[in-house]
């Protein structure tokens, strides 16, 4: 029984796990190829979910899903293009005042379009009973999606950002962007194709842990204290690692209700982040050396 | 090639250039010399276009290249090698050169990479053996060949170095200069910033001084090498002892 229960837990905590490490690797994405924190991280997630559930209403899931994350991916672009592009060396407290900003624009832009409805997309194998029995372990089907599309994300993006050309461009942006420039790569375009990937993977996110999580316009901001904490846990900048903690972020939130109120879930991440901020600013993983050969 | 003229340019409010003008032919080596801080790094930010001229127009092939954005300059054929090297660290050193090639692949050249690969490996053999080691792990020398041979990747017509001795053994700055002069040799064009001064005037055809953002002296290399003012104030000669 105890057993049981623990393992139940367990595997809640993987659920909400790899969300946070999706929003947690968009967060490293836009971090490593422009600097900036981007606090609009989450609404993509919640883009995502919404727009997904809306086209759902004439399309097909696939097509639906597809149709939301390149729509979110549009809109990560757009909001690059708009708010951050025509900036000339920002501060960083100028660039988390104006991430925070479109933050909330996207969000009052979702209650306008959604309401403020709780929404989620259809299961996608099965229903909200059906289950897999693991040695007496009940798992969602769903659980096993939200596991595997995080692998794959997580697998393109290594062989992308190891393999491919652009993907080594995106790397030289992030890792000097004069040189990068001297290479004669046109490193704005890198990044606002860093703000259309991370969009995209948000979106991702946001359709496959739609059905457990359930999606509504407000959920943006929270996910991007999250994913902010993952972020920082895993050591900013650092994708493989932002993975780990997001885990780890998402199993203790799981196992804290089964000994604590549920209230204080939320409080479990806020006090990590100002732990992590004050003892170890570079990260659980990070470590000097790594830093100074800093990469995805 | 290159023609600046009346160029001033700065930071905010700090005026670091002031109404300089300059030249280079092609297959010409020019130097610029001049102590720190005199603005040899910001002259050369603002030809690529890094840093915004506040008046003033940099010609390149008759072409005003104030206007267009830096990434686009290196397409026209001017590439910069940045002072202190800025290699990417994370990278082999494979990647560094493949990155440099970027120009060419944009071009609809690439099958004329991998021979840029060899003559750049054929030019610093010691790259070929680290071909595969992270960049940030290679020497300063070799780090400073890993720029160079970055910059060339991209087949430029005018390559721009910023101080390539800093920070280097006389024996290893001997072989950069070597090179420096056989890249001149094989149809590129240099304009090379220095501090050391005589070992760049010994390579160079022409070379021009420069002191807090002016110009203060042009001429032949060897000109510039026997002027007494130079010798005393750039290649610290004694002069003293010799005048009595
Ligand atoms: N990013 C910057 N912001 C403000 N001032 C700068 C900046 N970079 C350089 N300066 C100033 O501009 C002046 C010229 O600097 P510059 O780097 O061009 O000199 P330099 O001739 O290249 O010197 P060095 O030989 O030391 O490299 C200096 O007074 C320097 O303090
Ligand atoms: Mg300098």
């Amino acid at each position: 029984m105890f057993l049981e229960l623990f393992f139940q837990y367990l595997v809640a905590g993987l659920t909400y796990g790899t969300i946070y490490a999706i929003v947690g690797i968009g967060f490293n994405i836009i971090y490593n190829t422009t600097g900036i924190i981007n606090f609009a991280q989450g609404e993509f997630v919640m883009l995502g979910g919404m727009t997904a559930v809306s086209l759902y209403a004439f399309l097909p899931l696939p097509l639906a899903i597809l149709g939301a994350v390149i729509i979110t991916m549009a809109v990560g672009g757009l909001i690059e293009m708009v708010f951050i592009r025509w900036l000339v060396k920002p501060s960083v407290l100028r660039m988390i005042i104006i991430t925070i900003g479109i933050s909330i624009l996207v969000r009052e832009a979702g209650l306008v379009l959604w309401g403020e409805g709780v929404r989620s997309l259809p299961y996608f194998t099965g229903n909200e009973i059906s289950a897999l029995s693991f040695g007496g372990v009940r798992v969602s089907p769903q659980v096993l999606w939200s596991l595997g599309v995080c692998a794959i994300v997580v697998v393109l993006l290594n062989l992308f950002f190891k393999f491919t050309m652009l993907g080594r461009e995106m790397r030289a942006c992030a890792a000097n962007r004069d040189a990068a420039t001297l290479c004669g790569i046109p490193t704005r375009n890198m990044i606002t194709l860093s703000f259309v990937l991370s969009a995209g993977i948000g979106a991702l996110a946001g359709c496959v842990v739609s059905p457990i999580t359930q999606t509504q316009y407000a959920i943006g901001s929270g996910l991007a204290i999250k994913g902010f904490t993952v972020a920082i846990l895993g050591g900013l900048g650092n994708s493989m690692a932002a993975v780990a903690a997001g885990f780890i972020l998402g199993i203790l939130e799981s196992f804290s209700i089964w000994v604590m109120p549920t209230a204080y879930k939320d409080a479990i991440s806020i006090s990590l982040l100002l732990a992590m901020l004050f003892l170890r600013p570079s990260g659980l993983f990070g470590n000097r050396e790594a830093f100074k050969l800093k990469d995805f | 090639m290159l023609r600046v003229h009346n160029l001033s340019a700065g930071y905010g409010s700090l005026h670091v250039l002031r109404r300089l003008s300059l030249h280079v032919k092609p297959g010409e080596i020019v130097t610029i010399i001049g102590a720190n801080g005199a603005g040899k790094s910001t002259l050369l930010r603002t030809i690529t276009g890094l840093l915004r001229a506040s008046s003033g127009e940099v010609l390149f092939k008759g072409e005003d290249i104030q206007r267009i954005p830096p990434e686009q300059v290196v397409f026209r054929g001017c590439s910069l090698v940045p002072e202190g090297r800025q290699v990417f660290a994370a990278m082999p050193v494979r990647e560094n050169l493949l990155l440099g090639a970027y120009v060419q692949h944009k071009r609809g050249k690439r099958d004329e990479v991998a021979h840029d690969l060899d003559r750049v490996f054929g030019l610093f053999p010691v790259l070929r053996q680290r071909e595969h080691q992270l960049a940030g792990t290679l020497s300063g020398g070799e780090q400073q060949m890993l720029a160079i041979g970055r910059a060339l990747m991209a087949r430029p017509t005018l390559i721009m170095l910023d101080e390539p001795s800093m920070g280097l053994a006389p024996l290893i700055v001997k072989d950069i200069f070597h090179i420096i002069a056989k890249i001149r040799d094989e149809g590129c064009t240099v304009l090379l910033v220095e501090q050391n001064a005589r070992s760049a005037l010994k390579i160079a055809n022409r070379g021009y001084v420069l002191e807090t953002g002016r110009i203060i002296l042009e001429g032949d290399a060897g000109d510039l090498l026997a002027n007494r003012e130079i010798q005393r104030a750039y290649l610290g000669k004694d002069l003293d002892g010799e005048n009595k």
